[in-house]
């Protein structure tokens, strides 16, 4: 579904101050509300505001509280148990967030390192890696996900090798043309003359000039890992009970969309709203980082 | 105030201790050929074709050439520090296809490079002081003979400048700090590819008298990479003349200026910068 | 010149060949590394002669490397090898349901070039603008919503609530408006995207500028000069998508119980029908690879440069 498709990063340069501090504004506005929400959804179950979880079998499938027949007992109704599904979306957000995050690492850190090899070492190393890129790119992600949960059954471990595998060769790719351009800039020979190693100059030179990138990127990928995980799980192949994620939220509420459609309403609405958030973000990290888009 | 605008050469640049000079050149060429292939097309470019060169001890030898002509892939190769080629390359001595990675490391050092983009040249996420605190930590013996300030002084920057970042120096700046760096390590060989054609006009001359005031006072070599004849004459000893990866004419600058022998050179007098000088004289 | 073409594509189909081979040997690996596929599929009390006979089946009783050869030789000869659930050939059972998916990403392809590509250069032509900032927040809203979220609530509106379409199987026209409205969400945002991308790059070059100091009419600079300028990347997406839609459509065709490969991929999975599952990753896979030949080609054809 979501196949970031990115420009070639050119080298990270000095920033001109104005643009820098509109996209640092830009940049904090738009974390904030993510900020916000990854809070609540860890501290809303501490403050024991939230209604009783529990099965009660004479309130099911209640519509939330601005409609007709709803309560503020519910405010967000219940499922076809009569749970209460603001309960459930909390701590669905929880592990959603949570995979989100962690989804974005497990690919970011292999996907920088590989692209960082093949950007720095070139030659046969590059060869190699970009081989791999190839192919991973060439592989429709949905179906790597599939042949693997199909082997290894759904469990998070799982989740978290399909979002490296699916994940790594965009970062990959992105930090190797990021590095290739570095590697040019005359500091990079001058500390060579000075004898520096390449370890040192591939991590301590250019990875912190590439931190921004990879910073963008990995945003972007929290987007791209929460919208596969809610395919998946909305499959049953990602979260499954008894965890709850919006993802598979929105599997239970696929069955009851004739009856209680709202079940379904809220887990897909916050997932679009906390993506297009995260994607805002990345961009402007992202427009940040790249002089040729921020000297416009 | 964060630098000495005078011109003159100081008295205080005082001569750094080094090691005897030894005999053996800083720098020998033989044949060198560096070809690229071109990644669109596949066909093969050469770059450098059959060029030797020689450079002794405190010499200062200038290449020039117009852009493309392969001046920088030369110098490059010939310092090791880019795509080697074909050819046999001896730096104090020791060949370069025979030496181990080891002590081609312990070698580099003695060459030391300077840019023509001065904030290319450093990192920007440094501050000037643990840039030169990464430099005294790679090469402890080597560096120790001065301390931040002092050397600082020496390319006439202000101490307070230590702490900024390359973003906050200006392209003068900026390159009295690279040739800072480059000093720090005591070379027997300043590699200086186009050094001033970065910068303002106005601060082009400091520089140069930078550069002239630290050869007469280190005794290290200098190759000097430049278009502008005008750089090359008030510099360098020896000039060789490059065209399409050739060296045309080698001399004397005297000799090869005042009486050119090469039809390239002839045109490159009459169209390059600095030519009119002759007429002056 | 010729030679260096010759150098390129050969170069090129010898990467995507590589690729392939990879995407190949990955789905072969991915068969075999979860152990003995017999317990997962028979159960864990099933005597071990029905499982010995259905290793003899499955081929698994040969050696590895005779097991991989034998695959690939399958996969070059147009054999995907035999479906557990369903005793028939994948490569049948795949040209069944592939209709159903080309006629669903057919009709979501065409829906978003229809409205992406207006969208973009609306959103290009007016920079800056009110109208540029709402598509292009429109565009990133795309590619923000989970698209079978999208479907779902779809259906509660239209169909449900409604009653305007049918939620769900396949037919009639009517039938494949709301699958294929929910599958152009994405390229469509992808396109708009695009498309005002690389029109206002066309549009900020100064043969724009000398074409309207020429007195040519706004409209004939925008769609002759700055939109072929577009054409290309466009086309490179609208292949490309097509690629990922042909087999990455699971969720929506199972939102609609759309009879297409996806479901048949959910389906194979839930009766752990690993030769089925292999077999659509390895289609999917053929049709990628081919899809990405494609664009080079067409690259080839309309940039001379690449020539």
């Amino acid at each position: 579904m979501s196949q970031l498709e990115l420009d070639p990063v050119t080298a990270p340069v000095s920033p001109p101050r104005r643009a820098g501090r509109r996209a640092r504004t830009s940049a904090f506005w738009l974390a904030l509300p993510l900020a916000v929400a990854a809070v609540a959804v860890f501290v809303l179950p501490l403050t024991g505001l939230l209604p009783d979880g529990g099965q009660n079998l004479d309130a099911t499938r209640q519509p939330p509280a601005f409609l007709a027949g709803g309560s503020w007992a519910h405010p967000l109704g219940t499922d076809k148990l009569g749970q209460d599904l603001l309960t459930q979306f909390v701590s669905a957000g929880r592990l959603t967030i949570v995979i989100g995050l962690v989804g974005a690492l497990v690919a970011i850190g292999p996907g920088t390192l590989l692209g960082l090899l093949a950007g720095y070492f070139r030659g046969w190393v590059d060869r190699v890696i970009s081989i791999l890129i190839d192919a991973q790119l060439a592989l429709p992600f949905i179906l790597v996900a599939l042949a693997i949960i199909a082997n290894r059954g759904s469990s998070l471990p799982v989740l978290f090798l399909v979002l490296a595998l699916t994940g790594w060769a965009v970062c990959a790719r992105v930090t190797r043309a990021a590095t290739l351009a570095i590697r040019e800039r005359q500091f990079v020979v001058g500390l060579r003359a000075a004898g520096a190693s390449e370890p040192r100059i591939v991590f301590r030179h250019i990875l912190p000039n590439l931190a921004g990138t990879i910073v963008a990127l990995g945003t972007l990928q929290v987007g791209t890992a929460i919208l596969v995980e809610s395919a998946l799980s909305f499959l049953g192949l990602g979260v499954v009970p008894p965890m709850n994620s919006w993802g598979s939220m929105l599997a239970s509420g696929q069955d009851e969309l004739s009856q209680a459609w709202w079940i379904a309403f809220f887990p897909g609405l916050a997932i679009t709203v906390l993506v297009l958030l995260v994607n805002l973000l990345g961009d402007a990290l992202l427009t940040h980082h790249d002089p040729r888009k921020r000297r416009r | 105030m964060s630098e000495v605008t005078e011109t003159g050469v100081p008295g205080d640049l005082a001569r750094h201790p080094r090691t005897p000079e030894s005999d053996t050149p800083v720098l020998e060429v033989d044949d060198l050929v560096v070809e690229h292939r071109d990644g669109g097309t596949g066909t093969l470019f050469r770059a450098v074709d059959q060029v030797s060169l020689r450079i002794a001890a405190g010499e200062s030898v200038a290449v020039v050439g117009e852009s493309g002509s392969g001046k920088t892939t030369l110098a490059m190769a010939a310092t090791g520090l880019g795509p080697r080629g074909r050819g046999d390359i001896r730096l104090l001595g020791h060949s370069l296809s025979a030496v181990s990675r080891t002590q081609l490391r312990r070698l580099r050092p003695e060459v030391q490079v300077v840019f023509q983009d001065p904030h290319g040249s450093l990192d920007p996420r440094q501050s000037v002081r643990s840039g030169l605190r990464e430099l005294r930590a790679l090469q402890p013996e080597r560096t120790s003979w001065i301390d931040d300030a002092d050397l600082l002084g020496r390319v006439r920057l202000a101490p307070d400048l230590l702490d900024r970042y390359p973003h906050q120096l200006s392209g003068g700046q900026a390159q009295r700090v690279c040739i800072a760096r480059a000093l720090l390590m005591r070379p027997r060989l300043i590699v200086a590819d186009e050094p001033t054609s970065g910068l303002d006009v106005s601060v082009q001359a400091d520089v140069l008298a930078l550069l002239r005031q630290i050869r007469a006072t280190t005794g290290a070599a200098l190759l000097m990479i430049s278009h502008d004849l005008a750089v090359v004459r008030s510099l360098c000893d020896v000039v060789h003349v490059m065209y399409r990866g050739r060296v045309v004419e080698a001399g004397p600058c005297d000799r090869v200026f005042g009486t050119p022998e090469n039809d390239y050179t002839r045109e490159l007098l009459a169209a390059m910068p600095g030519a009119r000088w002759r007429s002056r004289r | 010149m010729k030679a260096s073409t010759v150098r390129r594509v050969g170069g090129r189909l010898a990467s995507l060949f590589a690729s392939l081979l990879i995407a190949l040997s990955l789905a072969f690996l991915l068969g075999r590394l979860s152990g003995d596929p017999t317990a997962t599929i028979l159960g864990p009390m099933a005597p071990p002669e029905q499982r010995e006979a259905l290793r003899h089946q499955l081929g698994l009783d040969l050696p590895v490397v005779v097991q991989y050869l034998d695959y690939l030789k399958g996969v070059f000869t147009g054999d995907l090898g035999q479906s557990l659930q369903f005793y028939q050939s994948n490569t049948s059972m795949i040209a069944d349901r592939l209709p159903y998916t080309l006629q669903l990403v057919g009709a979501g392809m065409a829906l978003a070039l229809l409205v992406g590509v207006p969208l973009g250069v609306l959103a290009a032509t007016r920079e800056g603008t009110w109208w540029d900032r709402g598509a292009s927040t429109l565009a990133l809203l795309g590619q923000s919503v989970p698209v079978f979220w999208f479907g779902m609530m779809l259906v509660v509106l239209f169909a449900v609530k409604l009653g305007w379409l049918p939620a769900g199987q396949s037919g009639s026209p009517r039938h494949l408006i709301l699958p294929a409205l929910t599958m152009s969400v994405y390229p469509m945002a992808h396109i708009a995207r695009l498309t005002r991308a690389s029109m206002s790059d066309a549009l900020a070059e100064p043969y724009i500028d000398s074409a309207r100091a020429r007195g040519i009419s706004t409209r004939r600079v925008v769609w002759r000069h700055a939109f072929t300028n577009a054409m290309m990347p466009i086309l490179t997406i609208v292949v490309l998508q097509t690629g990922i839609l042909l087999s990455g459509a699971v969720a929506v065709e199972y939102v609609y119980s759309w009879p297409g490969l996806g479901q048949l991929a959910l389906q194979a999975i839930q009766f752990r029908d690993f030769p089925l599952v292999q077999a659509i990753v390895v289609f999917g896979a053929l049709v990628f690879v081919l899809l990405n030949l494609l664009v080079d080609v067409l690259h080839s054809i309309v940039d001379p440069r690449v020539r």
